[in-house]
């Protein structure tokens, strides 16, 4: 299995109110479609790794390389670009765009991106919400779907570009059971199906141990890895 | 950086919240339509008096003024030995006829040159008007009736009878409307004329004029070249004034220069000097919009600025989301300075039709201007240069209103903003 991103000795600092270590020294390799999740208490760092793996947080120690591409020390608009390309990003608060319809929601970092022409971007991502099953409700503006709902079209939003790497600030955070449940089948047949990576911080006991790698995480420490369903499935 | 995707947005933004659309666009509106109705009517009231002015002034005028020596009298009749020499101070003007000499044929010289449109000789001198017993102060000119219709168009300032009488009869005057009101005399009348050196005839009243310009209108009267030079007891050659017309007026000043070099004995005087109180009044008024009109567009500028400020902070989870995924703060930038243009111009368009509006309304209501002024509503201009730069600044405006909101955003933290 290749490694698709690696983090070497990831060291982080907060000034404010007071300067303070959150991350003390985070190493870890994520695999290519392996569904990984990182827990712990609140307050241990996993949201601040998480963001600091996301490239959005620049400013930390360390070295991160995704995709066979060291990320530190890039500029803030190739950052953007390298996201656009390679990553997905699903929120416990969905954030899409209220005022425009779902499908133009999740077309919009493929229009950015312009890899392929707008029809067939209209077309791909109609296919993205049919995969997390909201293809229905394309023409309806986000502001008017349900918090499930919304998040299942952020999923199809995270997924238009194809990205290497999806990641989830406690995607299932704000759902009841049944959509959690739903959120959390799309990612598994992601990760198997699609050979994405997937990278998740949850608070979900249930989420954590349906995927492949358990990341337990301790006042900026990693102090503990576990296979829920055995060493390599 | 995708202009098109950016400009989507920016549109779909604007859309869904078209109140707030419209009022930042009112602002604009407001200030540019009070940039078109100030700096029309502005320019329509300096082109009128520049215009009514223009009319009667002549573009260059010869004449000869009454001047003092600068010469000391005695100092140059006697020159000076060491103590013994006098200087006259506060010597008085000399009697000197007030001819041009060979005014006839200068002006006939200078007709020909190729930069002047013509030129009309005037013999004209202080009188006195009598109408009964009373004596009222007034000037008489004589002039060349043709080239006087052609260069000031004096026959379409007569109100009562015609210049073809004047022409045609003997001992006949034209005189102003205030001059007329004064004596209480009417067309047909007979008036006495009475020159400072005390020549006297009696003329009849065959025409009444008015130029829109009571000091002129209350002392000035209008006959023939033969008539005004009996009256003054002098020879048909005795011009004092030359007055001419020139293709282009703003060559006035070079022109004058040129023809001095020509007659070096000769007084000139240039309409820029002659006007110089009416073209200080255009500078000060010109000022004055520039000054409003700047002040609303910048009032505008801060309305369209605070709003963009106010859209971005509702818009931070928008812009924290568009960055995650991959957009760079120069598309953000785009986005938010595109929605403060489209306000610009749409607000600026619509102000420009309300400003038409308004100004044509203006250019229709009738104006107070008394029984002077010949003029029956407010001046305006329609000047299509006006409505492009009112557009261009509301452009420009809101480009600066907008750019720093518009950078304030690119720099958001994604970070900060997602986390909470």
């Amino acid at each position: 299995m290749s490694t698709i991103l690696k983090a070497t000795n990831i060291v982080k600092y907060f000034y404010e109110p007071e300067k303070f270590q959150v991350l003390k020294g985070i190493s870890f390799d994520a695999n290519k479609g392996e569904f990984l999740s990182i827990i712990g208490k609140s307050g241990c760092g996993k949201s601040t790794l998480l963001y600091i793996l996301s490239t959005m947080d620049t400013d930390y120690e360390g070295t991160l390389e995704i995709n066979g591409q060291k990320t530190t020390g890039q500029g803030q608009n190739q950052l953007a670009h390298f996201r656009n390309e390679h990553m997905g990003f699903v929120f416990q608060f969905h954030y899409l765009l209220p005022e425009f319809t779902a499908l133009q929601n999740v077309m919009m970092p493929a229009l950015k991106l312009a890899k392929y022409s707008p029809d067939e971007i209209e077309h791909r991502a109609i296919e993205k919400l049919r995969l997390v099953g909201m293809d229905e409700y394309a023409m309806k503006h986000a502001s008017k779907l349900s918090g499930g709902q919304q998040q299942r079209v952020a999923i199809a939003r995270a997924l238009i570009n194809d990205p290497t790497v999806i990641m989830g600030d406690e995607p299932t955070g704000n759902l009841d059971k049944a959509n959690s449940q739903k959120v959390f089948e799309i990612f598994k047949q992601l990760a198997t199906e699609n050979q994405q990576t997937i990278i998740t911080v949850t608070h979900d006991p249930d989420f954590a141990n349906g995927s492949d790698r358990i990341i337990e995480m301790e006042d900026g420490h990693i102090i503990g890895t576990h296979f829920p369903n055995g060493e390599h499935s | 950086m995708n202009w098109k995707l950016a400009f989507t947005i920016a549109t779909t933004h604007l859309l869904s919240k078209k109140k707030q659309t419209i009022i930042a666009m009112l602002g604009v509106t407001f200030g540019i339509s009070m940039f078109i109705i100030m700096i029309s009517f502005m320019t329509g009231v300096n082109q009128f008096l520049e215009d009514m002015a223009m009319d009667n002034t002549p573009h260059i005028r010869i004449y000869k003024p009454i001047e003092l020596r600068e010469e000391k009298i005695i100092a140059e009749g006697q020159p000076q030995t060491d103590k013994n020499w006098y200087v006259l101070e506060h010597q008085r003007p000399k009697n000197e006829l007030s001819k041009i000499k060979n005014g006839l044929i200068m002006g006939q010289r200078i007709e020909e040159m190729p930069e002047v449109l013509g030129v009309a000789p005037e013999v004209s001198s202080q009188v006195f008007f009598n109408n009964g017993p009373v004596q009222i102060p007034g000037t008489i000119s004589g002039i060349d009736i043709p080239s006087e219709e052609k260069l000031f168009s004096l026959d379409k300032k007569m109100d009562e009878g015609s210049l073809e009488e004047l022409q045609k009869g003997s001992d006949v005057i034209v005189i102003g409307k205030g001059l007329a009101k004064k004596m209480n005399a009417k067309v047909g009348d007979r008036v006495s004329v009475t020159t400072p050196s005390g020549n006297n005839l009696n003329v009849r009243v065959v025409g009444i004029f008015s130029f829109g310009i009571a000091a002129w209108d209350e002392t000035k009267s209008y006959a023939t070249l033969a008539t005004v030079q009996k009256i003054m007891g002098v020879d048909p050659s005795y011009i004092t004034d030359l007055n001419m017309k020139l293709k282009d007026k703003e060559g006035a000043v070079e022109f004058k220069k040129k023809l001095q070099q020509m007659y070096p004995d000769a007084y000139m005087e240039d309409w820029e000097t002659a006007n110089a109180s009416i073209l200080a009044g255009t500078k000060i008024r010109n000022i004055m919009t520039g000054v409003v009109c700047i002040t609303l567009l910048v009032v505008a500028g801060f309305g369209i600025y605070n709003i963009m400020n106010m859209n971005i902070i509702n818009k931070m989870k928008d812009i924290a989301i568009l960055k995650a995924t991959g957009f760079e703060g120069n598309d953000i930038t785009a986005i938010f300075l595109l929605q403060s243009l489209m306000i610009g111009i749409a607000g600026g368009i619509a102000g420009l039709a309300i400003g038409w509006f308004f100004s044509y309304l203006l250019s229709r209501t009738p104006f107070p201007a008394g029984e002077f002024f010949r003029i029956s509503t407010f001046p305006v201009n329609f000047k299509l240069f006006h409505y492009m730069s009112g557009l261009f600044f509301g452009f420009l405006t809101t480009l600066f209103a907008g750019y720093f909101p518009s950078k304030r955003a690119a720099k958001v933290d994604p970070v900060l903003i997602i986390r909470g």
